[in-house]
């Protein structure tokens, strides 16, 4: 066809660039200016306007990466679900007069989970050793397991806590003899 | 061969599997054509507009297998407008109406519908084998319909459907009197099922051989099911959540011991990493994993388990994997045949990713690598060029660089030269996929070297119509091109019309084809048909020749216009 020699669109086209330059080519606008044979700068005006319109990010691109729509929304509900899906507990606290809810998945370890339960409840959780449970605190954590026992926070893995604990429940010290906290 | 009687040719044409070698045989004369087309039972329509069921019962009376399929490729990344097409429904209203003993049906990319389903199930008193492969259209409705009323089913096998979910009662629509099953897949539901129905269901089907649960099967009815299925070949697991120390663990371990015909493994939909060792006995003998679907599992996890996996001849997996843990698979997986390595985050470069490093690693490591699918952030020339020299047995090589259009990051240059040293080195290549900044030239060396190529992917890549017209004429074998955002247009559509009658079907979109290129083909071109999938408002205002279109699909077919596109497309 004759078009492309007349348009000289060589010279005003979106390219894909040369090595290095930037990947502001992607063309992936639905928009199609109309190759008008009697106006080379009209066309290299059209062409400009589309390029003048700030090219999509990525993550706009239609069908880019190539990933079929099931895994891409498979993977999708996983992080959603992880999101808001929320794995809700009770807490209780010796002496309070109501539980409150708080949500595992939000933390990502102990500590991040004691710093909120000591705002939450005006406490200090003590100092954690394997030995010794709790030190230095009148205030121990505990946690009921799938079994139905009672468990003190802090012995297994953090994953492993989040998937068998179904509620917690703040004990106070001189009830928590035993649960090795140290008075 | 005219002088033996037909049965005695019949028998011999029963040891012609190959779809391939029975149509060539179909053509060798007018006796052999109507031996072959009585003795037919498996038909392959690779393109459900290509012919008509109608034609299709006509020809093989004796048709027992039917694989069909619908939709283009690039439907899978959205590029194709809902309700295109690809509609099953006429065909099994077609075939039920007939006097085909249908036994086995399997589509990819239709739509399928749940009056479609119930039809099936209860037209076709010997129906076995049902396989969907990204489909949808349909709900578990159907899906209980298929479970209620085929007697002697042996294979309900769904992979990545879009199912709407009614909650739980298909499963419980197998009658208590069937006990065929072999295969059982439904991870792709999402919804709850009757797990008491599940058990029952399993212990009654001794010669189950392929369980694939969903996500909300969880670990003590998984542990149930393996005491009643240990012959199981290939086991998908759905939940896999649970406290180590527990009794229900305990017993799941001991059963899994006993498990040792499990050669393929997938799902952990829902995982607990440190769960995971129970899983160790069975990875000495497996053939087949899949851990695409798991993105609980982390990089660690991920390269402790593979390192009991000495036999694996499959691997899929995430590219949080990492380069040191394709390192690992590398020095243990020596039968290694295939890999896909699927991204974790397809928008976020982050640490978890696959660079070329670790498809060196692979390459140096299994040496009997055949097939790749393999997305990353980077790849350079000179990774290409070693790869291609590890490995000269490619059958599939899919590269997918995140970033569309990134060159060599080392020396700037564009991926032509390696990808060029892939097609040079592997003269058994039959499907290939680019990506990363490509020039013409990268076509050039796809003419000139890979001659038993059948299927090439493009996106983003080339100059000029050179590009495309270097492939047309060099690629003798090709029989499906797909390309999008190319610098392509009239010149390389029209230079050799005749091509697309030797190939399945040709896609081109946001390429610098014009309406009237695409009409002066249709016109040409009778056996072919031209749809433009045009979704904006311009085509409504004007059919201007200079219109660049948005998609043009193009494929042969015998029985031309098709009677149910929508209204976004144009047939020419």
């Amino acid at each position: 066809m004759v078009f492309e020699k007349d348009l000289n669109l060589d010279a005003t086209e979106l390219r894909l660039g040369l090595p290095g330059s930037s990947e502001e080519s992607l063309r992936i606008s639905n928009k199609r200016a109309l190759p008008d044979m009697n106006d080379d700068s009209g066309v290299a005006a059209a062409k400009k306007c589309d390029q003048e319109t700030a090219p999509p990010t990525k993550a706009q691109v239609v069908g880019w990466p190539p990933i079929r729509s099931y895994r891409k929304n498979s993977l999708q509900t996983k992080k959603t679900e992880a999101e808001t899906g929320g794995m809700y507990v009770k807490v209780s606290m010796d002496g309070a007069p109501y539980l409150r809810k708080i949500d595992l998945k939000v933390y990502k370890g102990y500590p991040e989970l004691f710093k909120a339960l000591e705002d939450m409840f005006k406490f200090k959780v003590g100092k954690y050793s394997e030995r010794e449970g709790y030190n230095g605190s009148e205030f121990v954590p505990t946690y009921e397991d799938k079994d139905g026992d009672w468990m003190l926070v802090g012995d297994v893995p953090w994953e492993m806590f989040i998937n068998a604990c179904k509620r917690l429940r703040i004990v106070r010290g001189s009830e928590a003899r035993g649960l090795g906290c140290v008075v | 061969m005219n002088y033996f009687p037909d049965e005695v040719v019949e028998h011999v044409f029963d040891f012609i599997t190959s779809h391939k070698d029975r149509n060539s045989v179909s053509l060798v004369c007018k006796s052999w054509y109507k031996i072959e087309r009585y003795s037919r039972q498996r038909v392959f329509i690779g393109n459900c507009y290509s012919i008509t069921p109608q034609r299709l019962i006509a020809r093989f009376p004796g048709l027992k297998s039917l694989t069909l399929k619908g939709k283009p490729h690039f439907a899978d990344f959205n590029l194709v407008p809902h309700d295109w097409g690809g509609f099953v429904d006429p065909w099994i209203k077609a075939l039920a109406k007939s006097r085909i003993g249908l036994e086995e049906l399997r589509l990819k990319r239709m739509v399928v519908s749940d009056d479609s389903l119930e039809l099936l199930s209860k037209s076709f008193p010997n129906f076995k084998s049902l396989v969907l492969v990204s489909c949808e259209g349909f709900t578990t409705d159907g899906v209980a319909a298929i479970a209620a009323n085929c007697r002697f089913l042996r294979e309900l096998d769904l992979q990545e459907n879009e199912v709407e979910d009614h909650r739980g009662h298909w499963l419980s629509c197998f009658p208590e009197s069937c006990t065929s099953l072999v295969s059982l897949n439904f991870a792709c539901l999402k919804g709850e099922i009757n797990l008491a129905s599940l058990e029952r269901l399993v212990a009654r089907s001794p010669n189950l051989k392929s369980l694939r649960l969903n996500r909300v099967v969880p670990l003590d009815t998984l542990q149930k099911l393996l005491m009643r299925a240990p012959q199981l070949v290939d086991l998908g697991i759905g939940s896999y959540v649970d406290d180590p120390s527990s009794e229900v663990f305990s017993k799941l371990k001991a059963v899994i011991q006993l498990c040792n015909s499990i050669r393929s493994l997938s799902g952990f939909l829902e995982v607990a990493p440190c769960c995971m060792s129970a899983i160790y006995p069975i990875c000495e003998n497996l053939t087949f994993l899949n851990l695409s679907y798991a993105p609980g599992l982390q990089g660690n996890d991920l390269t402790k388990l593979v390192q009991h996996c000495r036999k694996l001849q499959r691997l899929w997996i995430l590219d949080c994997i990492g380069d040191k843990g394709l390192g690992v698979v590398a020095s243990t997986c020596k039968e290694l045949q295939e890999l896909r390595v699927f991204p974790s985050d397809p928008f976020d470069a982050g640490n978890a990713a696959v660079t070329e490093e670790g498809l060196v690693l692979i390459s140096a490591g299994c040496p009997k690598l055949n097939s790749l699918l393999y997305f990353c952030h980077q790849m350079t020339n000179a990774a290409l060029i070693t790869v291609a020299k590890n490995c000269t047995n490619f059958i599939r090589f899919r590269l997918c660089i995140l970033d569309p259009v990134k060159a060599d990051p080392v020396t700037n240059q564009p991926l032509d030269e390696g990808f060029g040293a892939i097609v040079r080195s592997n003269k058994s290549l039959k499907r290939l996929s680019l990506s990363g900044l490509l020039t013409d030239q990268v076509f050039l060396y796809i003419g000139m070297y890979a001659k038993k190529l059948e299927m090439l992917s493009i996106a983003f890549a080339g100059d000029s119509n050179k590009g495309m017209l270097y492939v047309l004429n060099g690629c003798k074998k090709l029989r499906k091109l797909e390309i999008r955002d190319c610098p392509f247009g009239d010149v390389a559509l029209l230079e050799d019309m005749g091509k697309y009658e030797t190939m399945r079907s040709l896609w081109m979109s946001s390429c610098e084809v014009t309406l009237g290129a695409c009409k002066t083909l249709a016109k040409k071109m009778p056996s072919l048909n031209v749809e433009i999938i045009n979704e904006s408002e311009q085509l409504e205002f004007s059919l201007d020749d200079r219109l660049l279109v948005d998609k043009m699909y193009l494929y042969r077919t015998l029985v031309g216009h098709r009677k149910d596109k929508p209204e976004y497309v144009l047939l020419l």
